[in-house]
């Protein structure tokens, strides 16, 4: 034993004493304190109105704690409601706007003005104009866009329809496969589409005449006015950037909210929604505009995505500058086809 | 007809998590889902306050307004239910709901999330039967005639659930006195409570 443990043996008790006694010395004031009008005056406040106002706006803090397993929500989702205002206010009711809109104009269009045909009689030779890889493409990528297209609007206007209109059963099936192709669909649209771009991006890059063909509303209107045009006119280039600009944002927004797991936030979602919702009813509403233009509006222009080639005639008024370029390779129709030079007509 | 609603008194809640484990038992809730959730402001500094949370059943609920399946109603006591056969886990309501409230399971690939889960304020759903009642959505005790688990175990009785007048009324009376008249605790048996048996509101400050 060392000296200072006996010296704490022999004054343990006296020690003791003399730490209780300090104890209630100290336990007066506390006591003291029970009295309300004392402890008003020493208090702190807890929940006070800059507590709730910072609730309110949606911070969190150093100090904030969620119960929640990996819960990582404020408690009061602020932007929640505005996420809502802006879907039904103003996406939902501008969307059918947009998108009936453009259907009344192109029937109107239709009936009033009716489809462009083609001026001069068909040479009956054809032109080479799309390549079987470029048609698989763009079917593909046609394809997946009207389901997604259908899907999408769907799961936005289906249930003010189907769902009192086939009953609950037919529904929950309708829309479980509606978001099912959407979100499986969707990812393998947006890899074609990039794949797409990449292939048509020379063809399409702006060039001076595209502007004449603007200003000339691009010969749409009339007989025997036909602007110049290379490859692809300036019609054809506006809606290629339209899908290399708010195609990608739908895609990449898309992606945002197709995987919840890579810990995006709520908020990210939200904004990831409005803008996938609004970009993909502008182009589904340009895209009429884009199917009508190539099978109803115009003679000839489908039956060069359904079998690659074009008549002579509707290459030399549509597209003269690349005509110009690819002429002398025009062959009779037997030998490219082996058919009529009116093939048979695939509906998309 | 009673319109059902929570409210949790933050000079009351203690952070316990009582209700919270309260509900999971009651509704045998998935493994990963918690309905309701205890949020704490301020941790360990002063002006440390909790706060239980769940779906607070609103009247022009958000996520009824946003669902692209339409699969949620409203009870006639004020509850906001849903359809778990109609979800197809799209995640709007979440994105709608200020509080946080829809769950979603993941056990789907690409994080692609399962059929939503919510508080039922304990008033089951739309099933066949019972047992798939309870199997999809817990419990129902408002059939039978009892209030929320949650509320029911809270320990300080800072979780209030029932109909909106009394629920009302309840922390009206708190707030005037801080402390119900029998504290809350029905041990006085209608006397009015002396000054020290008042749970004391350091807030309070005139
Ligand atoms: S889930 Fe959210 S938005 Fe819907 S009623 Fe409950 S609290 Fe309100
Ligand atoms: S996740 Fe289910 S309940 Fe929620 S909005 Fe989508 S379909 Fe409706």
């Amino acid at each position: 034993m060392n000296l200072l443990t006996e010296w704490l043996h022999t004054w343990r008790v006296p020690l003791l004493a003399l730490l209780v006694l300090l104890s209630l010395g100290m336990a007066g004031p506390v006591l003291a304190q029970a009295d309300p009008e004392g402890e008003i005056a020493t208090a702190v406040p807890a929940t006070d109105a800059d507590t709730w106002r910072q609730v309110r706006s949606g911070e969190t803090g150093p100090n904030y704690r969620d119960s929640r397993f990996d819960s990582n929500y404020n408690l009061i989702n602020a932007s929640g409601e505005t996420w809502r205002q802006i879907r039904n206010r103003w996406v939902s009711p501008f969307g059918l706007i947009a998108i009936c809109g453009m259907l009344a104009m192109i029937v109107l269009f239709y009936l009033i003005v009716g489809r462009k045909h083609l001026d001069e009689p068909r040479t009956g030779r054809k032109l080479l104009r799309w390549t079987a890889l470029e048609r698989s493409l763009h079917w593909s990528v046609a394809t997946l866009f009207i389901i997604l297209a259908l899907t999408g609007l769907n799961l936005l206007y289906g249930k003010f329809l189907f769902k009192t209109l086939f009953g609950d059963a037919f529904w929950a099936g309708m829309i479980s496969g509606s978001k099912m192709l959407h979100n499986y669909l969707g990812p393998l649209f947006g890899v074609l589409l990039v794949i797409i771009l990449a292939k048509f991006l020379v063809r399409n890059l702006p060039s001076k005449h595209d502007w004449t063909w603007f200003k000339q509303g691009g010969g749409l209107i009339g007989k025997g006015r036909h602007p110049d045009a290379g490859f692809a006119n300036g019609g054809e280039k506006v809606w290629y950037w339209l899908l290399a600009t708010a195609g990608l944002v739908v895609i990449a927004s898309g992606l945002v909210l197709d995987f919840p797991n890579y810990g995006q936030s709520r908020d990210a979602m939200q904004w990831a929604n409005i803008v996938h919702a609004v970009g993909a009813l502008g182009l589904t509403a340009v895209a009429l505009g884009h199917i009508y233009i190539g099978t109803l509006g115009t003679e000839g222009s489908l039956e060069g995505m359904a079998t690659g080639y074009v008549d002579e005639t509707w290459a030399k008024e549509h597209h003269n500058l690349w005509y110009e370029e690819v002429k002398h390779q025009a062959a009779d129709a037997d030998e490219t086809l082996g058919e009529e030079s009116t093939p048979p007509q695939r509906s998309s | 007809m009673a319109q059902m609603k929570f409210m949790c008194d933050a000079e009351r809640c203690i952070e316990c998590n009582g209700c919270v484990t309260a509900c999971k038992n009651a509704n045998d809730v998935e493994w990963g889902i918690q309905r309701r959730r205890v949020v704490t402001l301020n941790d360990g500094e002063p002006g440390e306050v909790s706060i239980s949370v769940a779906c607070m059943h609103c009247d022009d609920a958000p996520c009824m307004a946003v669902c692209p399946t339409d699969c949620f109603y409203k009870t006639d006591d004020g509850i906001v239910l849903h359809d778990k056969d109609l979800c197809i886990g799209c995640g709007y309501c979440l994105y709608a709901c200020p509080f946080g409230a829809p769950q979603f399971p993941k056990q789907n690939a690409f994080g692609e999330r399962g059929k939503m889960d919510k508080c039922t304020f304990c008033a089951g759903g739309p099933a066949n039967s019972k047992e798939e009642e309870y199997q999809k959505y817990g419990a129902n005790r408002i059939a039978e005639g009892k209030l929320p688990l949650c509320a029911e175990m809270c320990s300080t009785k800072a979780l209030l659930a029932g109909d909106a007048q009394t629920v009302a009324d309840i922390f009206r009376q708190r707030v005037v006195q801080r402390g119900h008249e029998d504290g809350a605790w029905s041990s006085l048996e209608g006397r009015p409570a002396t000054a020290d048996e008042l749970a004391y509101d350091a807030t309070r400050q005139q």
